[in-house]
């Protein structure tokens, strides 16, 4: 204690409160910290004392325990952070620009790593076709690069081999190949990377007659040949949808998985947020099951695969002035005529056909309607996908015939994906030499002879050329965590070339070929600095000029096409699901269990039949059926699907996985087993063997099926299992005209404008207001928020017993409503038991016509309200309301009551049912070291018995504040992004600060949409959503 | 108009009743060995009991996740056994306090078992709340301790805290009445006590009663001072419990009527379990004498009450969510008759609302049989009230997105299972080593005729109806009581103070 007489100092200079001492009490510490010298060599040990010990001591055991986190294996040239490398700091996100290959769209990445692991896939926010937008698929790549069913090292027969011995052997059966006059096929996915197949060029030099094969498992062939039959090369033209007033797809879900989805996304959304009626895009979807596009669209009316190519020929007859021969209902084949002959060149007509003859009628009415040029550019076309269904074909007949000495494979599985599976395996066992590239044993990788692991994307060099003039680089965000070798890499060394590095060689290839591209940089150097920080560089192509379409074969494509008729058979339908896609991806846990955007199932694929037809034929929910087509069977749920054709079968591909386990010598010569498809084994059918060789064309829609009833039942894990909004006011919706006049608030009644009184003393936030505004007109339901908010925020996965029960635990949802067309509606609710699809039990089913229905998308998060029911429940105080408005989740203090969550009107609170990173039942994403490491160091992992929900991103909220406080500065708007927000690639998402009368999101819950939901319980929430906007169906007809 | 009031029937029956019997009767199932039919039952108890130890140890270890609640139901097994249980506990505190308060002397029969039967619904009522918890080992924070986190104090806005509050008060408070009425049986158990052990273990647990006047003046007052502070807690527990719901915003729990409403369903659930346990109990110990038909026929008299209270709430429920106008509010009422739940709302109309009108019936009233299946459907239609309230109330809330649907796994059985084990284990040990009946109380009602014989003795103690002649020669019996054994002051004090209310 102080005495009031005594004084008590420690040297003269503070007695005499000399000012050089005043000032120095100002810092903490007497003298600055030597952290410089530390971090020089030469200081090393001589000089220390006690404190640089401790701190030498501290920063050695960090280091060593970054490092020791960050490595798996030992790696070359691997140094501990004794010397800490420049560009990471501990507790600091880098971000590393590269190029996606979650799909061949390769959008440009920002990935964000922590001491050296990635963690996080961002979109690149300067990209001009991706805009910063990423999908689930891109989200996920980043688990998948920690999946430990990755192969550890090369292999020959599934046993270990060095990659010096196997290089010789592989140079020697390769030169064995050649000399047998057999010669060397490479058989690849679509690459557009210009060093890749640069290398392919050298290895096809050295080893002449080597022939390059591309095949996608999802086949744009048809696409390709029409343009090439139209334009004279194989091409695909780069669609401009924000271009269009006008878009009619037949079956192409361009909104989902179809050629470019987050870029067609972007381009879709910012259309549609015009408010000028003249502008505002419309939408028609010609398809036979009800995809994330047709669930988008204004008009949808459904056809069955045989009937494709008559409506083709009957559309492109009405407009080229001749009359159509088929009619769909309500007549919307000839809808579609008019409104495309009245925006003559501002439409965009698609299918995802893979039938060269429907691609070129397609072509033509394009052509006949001025697109080409306008809304369609192949000029600079897109070169996205690349694959030729005639060549894969021929291969597989080579095979079969002996005819191929040496087979590489590279970044393709068609022992899976190849429809004829059996003529392409047994025409592997007549290949001589089989060589791979694959990272996981796979079902084609089980037959193959020698594996060279191809590095994961994130681990790699490489570059990218998705569109003319658009070139996109991919860098390492990795040491490569396992002893793998880029592909390109292995080309090289086997075609002996006397540059073997992958990284120089792209590089010396960039500066032969790419800095002539551009005219910003003179100097290599520069440039390439450049490019790495930046990712890509828009360019000078190699444009060709716009030829007159050759149309003359288009008449030949008519009459074969409306040769076809339509069949009364139950007809297959595959598709690719948002996530999973051709299957590339089925074993990453985090797209496994996200629920498809239009069936809320996750975890399975499953027979969508129509609700009519699967009436008529006895099955319901839960049976599983036999689906045989041309003697191939598989066994599949059933699920009745709003949307789906009468008479058609759609199935998604991507499931029915078989990886392989094999055994290899572990770092301490231990044997250790390798298992890959840990998640996707075993689940759901294949449905590749359904697609058909037809001709010099693979067919994936049409095939006859027939079904038998198991009598088995199985029942699909579900995340949402009502769909039908009951009438309540929760997705509001108006139209084009009505929309200037049009105010939320009105719409909602009463509750909208009703002036509710509290309680509670209103909170005051004198600093910020945090609040989100979702535009449900842009938001097309794609679900990459929920994979990215899941990425962000550590969010376990529960697996398929767990979602059946309904504790999946994503923070965002996004809630699908199915509404049908006036009728009467009949409570009726003897059906209410039926777990699955609820839509029987709210209507007389007699009366709804379920193949036309219409679907809203609400994303869900956890509102912050202002009035939050949650808090004043919780016994513990465990949930708090920051002076920003943000309601937060205290999770050390929580006990797990789950009145909170009970109380939730908005039912977005998730607890932790089991200790989800320990618990062998749960092993997915945070069960083994490996996959621990893309867990985000800012967000806690929560553990049992605690409940969670979505924070706002709080730790971003916090980061971008703290970098604002250092540089002394306000907050910008737009500076915080949550997770979901920067992944939208609609753009739907807006968070920002109500407080600032400028800020976008306050203009945006100023805005006239804009309406929050389940007011009248006076909870005030801090979310906003922005009415639908749909066309005026009357002026469509 | 001339109306002649019938005779009321003694409340105690038997020929050869008197007072000493009374004391043997009562005592000599805490001194002897017990039965064997008591050992199969102990044994069983304790296997059930064990049974809900190793579900709770595997539910504590696992998680929650062994249960089946999900994102959208986070109560539904638990809170509902938990609202059952403290239903159930009810009764006991109602017969000590409000009755004692009433001057109702037929309690006296039943009060204690009743009581004991409250105090073990309440350990197995608290039970729940306490595994229902997320995180039990740090289920401490839930209570107002002194710490050094800010200091960091509960969340007094929150009804669970008050939960909290108010089931330990009600169970301190019943533990305490419960105990101070055991203290002069106690004492009276000491006197008869032969082993050294025995009676020292008493005269500890008796404090040293000695049965003086001064004694028993306090005793009447304590006793009076608890029934005063009991009977508040009698309301506000289950007032408490049902704020639980009522202070959320969810349609079919935000609801002003529930505090009356459980309250009246705790007493009705209470009676029917007390109704249950006690025609067992009078007929495995052979109680008859003390525990009459009359004892019933009243309960059941209760039963219809509170069962009409319980019906008139369900009705108001309905009402009110059709006046109201509140579309939420009447989905969920729709869908509690129509849901897939339609079988607990009808199980609770049919068990709750119409099966108690057959009370009305006296022959039905007084037939042990009868009452005691009914008694039994009480509490499976009271248990399904709970069940429909909690889940039925979450399950179809707001957004239609998240309905979603609830059923126990084997765990959550096997620890509604267990909490039998549990309270019949109590209950076992109870009737093993304490006095089921009130000696000393149950004395004071006990009725002579002027010849100096038990009114039983006129009428026999199996007779039906009593029609015979009330005498009373209290005085003389007093004297005549006063010797022959050992607790003279107890049978003073009860005669002088009874005698009158006839």
């Amino acid at each position: 204690m102080e005495n009031k007489d005594q004084k008590y100092w420690k040297g003269l200079d503070e007695l005499n409160n000399e000012p050089e001492f005043a000032k120095q009490r100002q810092n903490e510490f007497a003298e600055k910290l030597p952290l410089g010298n530390i971090l020089k060599e030469d200081d090393l040990g001589l000089n220390s004392n006690r404190r640089d010990f401790l701190k030498f001591m501290g920063f050695s055991i960090t280091a060593a325990t970054i490092a020791a986190a960050c490595t798996r294996t030992p790696v070359k040239k691997a140094i501990p952070y004794l010397i800490k490398p420049e560009e990471i700091d501990p507790g600091v996100d880098n971000f590393y620009a590269t190029t996606c290959n979650g799909c061949n769209a390769n959008c440009s990445l920002l990935v964000k790593t922590r001491e050296g692991r990635p963690i996080k896939i961002d979109g690149n926010p300067d990209s001009p076709f991706s805009q910063g937008g990423v999908c689930a698929t891109g989200q996920g790549t980043v688990l998948s690069l920690y999946d430990n069913g990755r192969l550890p090292k090369p292999l020959r027969n599934k046993e270990e081999i060095t990659w010096e011995n196997l290089d010789k052997q592989v140079i020697a059966h390769i030169k064995e190949s050649i000399a047998s006059g057999k010669g060397v096929r490479i058989l690849s996915g679509s690459i557009n990377s210009p060093s890749t197949l640069s290398a392919i060029k050298d290895f096809s030099t050295k080893y002449p007659g080597t022939q390059h094969i591309m095949y996608d498992a999802v086949s744009y062939s048809g696409l390709l040949q029409a343009h090439k039959q139209m334009f004279g090369k194989a091409l695909i033209p780069d669609y401009k949808f924000n271009k269009a007033k006008v878009i009619v797809s037949f079956g192409a879900d361009f909104l989902g998985t179809w050629l470019s989805p987050v870029e067609f996304t972007k381009q879709y959304s910012a259309a549609k947020k015009t408010e000028v009626k003249e502008d505002y895009p419309i939408h028609m979807q010609f398809e036979s099951r009800l995809s994330l596009s047709g669930s988008n669209a204004d008009i949808r009316a459904t056809l069955k695969p045989s009937q494709v190519g008559q409506a083709l020929t009957s559309l492109y007859s009405k407009i080229t002035g001749g009359s159509g021969s088929l009619e769909l209902a309500g007549n919307t084949i000839s809808h579609a005529a008019n409104t495309l002959l009245k925006y003559k060149g501002r439409s965009i007509v698609i299918t995802d056909s893979n039938d060269p003859d429907h691609q070129v009628i397609v072509a033509a009415i394009n052509n006949a309607l001025g697109n080409y040029g306008s809304t369609l550019d192949v000029v600079n076309p897109s070169y996205q996908r690349a694959g030729n269904d005639k060549d894969m074909i021929q291969l597989v007949t080579d095979m079969n015939a002996g005819k191929v000495g040496t087979l590489i494979i590279y970044g393709v599985n068609p022992s899976y994906t190849y429809p004829d599976t059996d003529a392409f395996n047994n025409g592997l066992k007549k290949v001589d030499n089989t060589i791979s590239f694959a990272g996981m044993m796979d079902e084609t990788s089980q037959n193959i002879k020698y594996i060279a692991p191809d590095h994961h994307f994130l681990e790699s060099w490489g570059d990218s050329n998705p569109k003319e003039g658009y070139y996109s680089l991919s860098q390492p965000t990795i040491t490569p965590i396992f002893n793998s070798r880029a592909a390109t890499e292995s080309f090289l060394v086997w075609a002996e070339a006397t540059e073997t590095s992958h990284y120089d060689y792209l590089k010396k290839y960039w500066k032969e070929n790419m800095l002539s591209k551009q005219s910003q940089y003179s100097d290599f150097e520069d440039f390439w600095e450049h490019i790495v920080e930046h990712g890509f560089f828009t360019g000078k192509g190699n444009p060709g000029s716009l030829t007159a379409a050759n149309t003359s074969l288009v008449s030949a494509s008519v009459n074969k096409t409306s040769a076809q008729v339509a069949s009364k058979n139950l007809e297959v339908v595959l598709y690719e699901k948002v996530a999973i896609r051709d299957g590339q991806n089925s074993n990453n846990p985090w797209l496994m269990e996200l629920p498809d955007p239009i069936s809320k199932v996750s975890w399975d694929n499953y027979a969508c039949l129509s609700v009519k037809w699967a009436d008529e034929h006895n099955v319901t929910d839960l049976n599983v059926i036999k689906i045989t087509v041309n003697g191939k069977a598989v066994e599949l749920p059933v699920l009745r699907s709003p949307g789906q054709t009468y008479g058609t079968v759609g199935i998604a591909y991507g499931y029915g996985r078989n990886y392989g386990k094999i055994t290899v010598k572990d770092a301490s010569g231990n044997n250790e087993e390798i298992i890959a498809g840990k998640v996707a084994n075993g689940i759901g059918a294949n449905a590749f063997p359904f697609a058909a060789v037809s001709g010099e064309s693979i067919l994936y829609n049409g095939a006859t099926a027939e079904i038998s009833n198991t009598g088995k039942n199985y029942e699909l894990a579900l995340t949402q299992t009502h769909h039908n909004m009951e009438g309540r006011n929760l997705i509001l919706e108006t139209t084009i005209d009505e929309l200037p006049k049009y105010k939320a608030k009105e719409a909602l009644g009463e509750v909208g404008s009703a002036q509710l009184i509290s309680l509670w003393k209103d909170y005051r936030f004198p600093a910020h207001h945090w609040g989100m505004a979702v535009d449900l007109n842009a938001c097309t339901g794609c679900n990459a928020c929920v994979v990215s908010c899941q990425a962000e925020n550590n969010i376990p996965v529960v697996g398929k017993d767990e979602v059946r029960r309904r504790r999946e635990m994503h923070w965002i949802r996004i809630d699908r409503y199915y509404s049908v067309a006036e009728t009467n509606h009949v409570y009726d609710d003897t059906k209410y038991h039926d777990k699955h699809l609820e839509i029987d039990a709210m209507y007389d089913k007699n009366k709804i016509d379920y193949e036309n229905v219409k679907v809203a998308f609400q994303p869900i998060m956890c509102q912050h309200c202002s009035n939050a029911p949650c808090e004043t429940v919780c016994p513990v105080s465990a949930i708090s309301h920051s002076s920003e408005g943000l309601n937060q989740q205290i999770y050390n203090r929580c006990v797990g009551t789950r009145y909170c969550a009970n109380n939730c009107p908005y039912k977005v609170r998730r607890f932790n049912w089991f200790r989800y990173f320990t618990n062998s039942q749960f092993d997915y994403t945070m069960n083994n070291d490996l996959s621990r490491m893309v867990l985000n160091p800012d967000v806690t992992v929560r553990s049992r018995g605690v409940m969670e929900k979505c924070s706002f991103c709080v730790q971003r909220i916090q980061a971008v504040k703290l970098t604002a406080k250092t540089e002394s500065r306000m907050l910008k708007d737009g500076e915080i992004k949550t997770a979901c927000m920067q992944t939208c690639p609609a753009n739907a998402i807006v968070f920002g600060d109500l407080n600032d009368p400028n800020s976008e999101v306050s203009k945006l819950f100023a805005n006239k949409r804009s309406y929050s939901i389940l007011t009248e319980l006076n909870t005030r929430p801090n979310v906003s959503y922005l009415a639908k906007v749909r066309n005026n169906i009357e002026d469509l007809a | 108009m001339h109306f002649e009031s019938p005779v009321r029937e003694p409340l105690i029956l038997g020929k050869d009743t008197n007072y000493h019997t009374i004391t043997e009767d009562i005592c000599i199932e805490t001194e002897r060995r017990p039965s064997k039919y008591w050992f199969m039952s102990f044994g069983l108890a304790l296997a059930v009991l064990t049974l809900l130890a190793s579900c709770i140890t595997y539910t504590i270890m696992t998680g929650i996740g062994v249960w089946n609640l999900n994102k959208t139901i986070g109560w539904a097994y638990d809170i509902t056994n938990f609202v059952w249980w403290i239903g159930i506990g009810h009764a006991g505190t109602l017969i000590s306090a409000i009755l004692l308060l009433f001057r109702q002397q037929w309690r006296t029969s039943i009060n204690r078992s009743a009581e004991a039967m409250t105090i073990f619904a309440v350990f197995c009522a608290g039970l729940f709340p306490v595994i229902h918890m997320g995180r039990v080992w740090n289920g401490y924070m839930n209570l107002p301790l002194p710490n050094d986190l800010g200091p960091l104090w509960p969340n007094f806005n929150s009804a669970l805290l008050w939960d909290v509050f108010a089931i330990s008060t009600y169970l301190s408070v019943s533990v305490v009445f419960w105990y101070t009425g055991l203290i002069p049986d106690l004492a009276t158990m000491r006197d008869r006590s032969k082993s050294k052990a025995r009676r020292n273990v008493l005269t500890f647990f008796s404090f040293g009663w000695t049965g003086s006047v001064r004694h028993w003046n306090r005793f009447e007052l304590v006793c009076l001072i608890l029934a005063g502070i009991a009977t508040p807690l009698v309301l506000s527990v289950h007032t408490i419990v049902s704020f639980d719901f009522a202070t959320s915003v969810l349609p079919g729990w935000h609801t002003t009527i529930f505090p009356p409403y459980f309250v009246a369903g705790a007493i009705f659930s209470g009676f029917a379990m007390v109704h249950t346990l006690l025609i067992i109990a009078r007929k495995v110990m052979h109680l008859e004498k003390y525990i009459t038909i009359g004892h019933l026929e009243t309960m059941s008299k209760v039963l219809i009450l509170t069962g009409g209270l319980v019906s008139l709430a369900y009705g108001t429920e309905f009402f009110m969510a059709w006046y109201s106008g509140y579309g939420y509010e009447q989905f969920v009422f729709m869908n509690r008759l129509f849901g897939p739940y339609w079988f607990g709302q009808w199980s609770m109309i049919a068990f709750n609302s119409c099966l108690p009108q057959l009370f009305w019936f006296r022959k039905i009233r007084r037939n042990p049989t009868i009452t005691f299946i009914m008694a039994a459907f009480i509490n499976v239609g009271m248990w399904f009230e709970r069940f429909v309230i909690i889940v039925m109330g979450i399950h179809r809330d707001f957004l239609p997105s998240s309905w979603a649907m609830y059923s126990p796994t084997w765990v959550e059985v096997c620890i509604f299972i267990g909490t039998f084990g549990l309270f019949f284990t109590c209950f076992l040990l109870f009737c093993k080593y304490l006095p089921v009946i009130a000696i000393a109380e149950v004395k004071s009602i006990f009725k002579i005729t002027r010849g100096g014989k038990p009114v039983g003795a006129l009428v026999g103690a199996d007779e039906q109806d009593y029609n015979g002649d009330l005498a009373f020669e209290l005085a003389a019996q007093a004297k005549a009581a006063s010797h022959g054994n050992g607790h003279s002051n107890i049978e003073m004090m009860d005669i002088g103070k009874t005698g009158p209310s006839h």
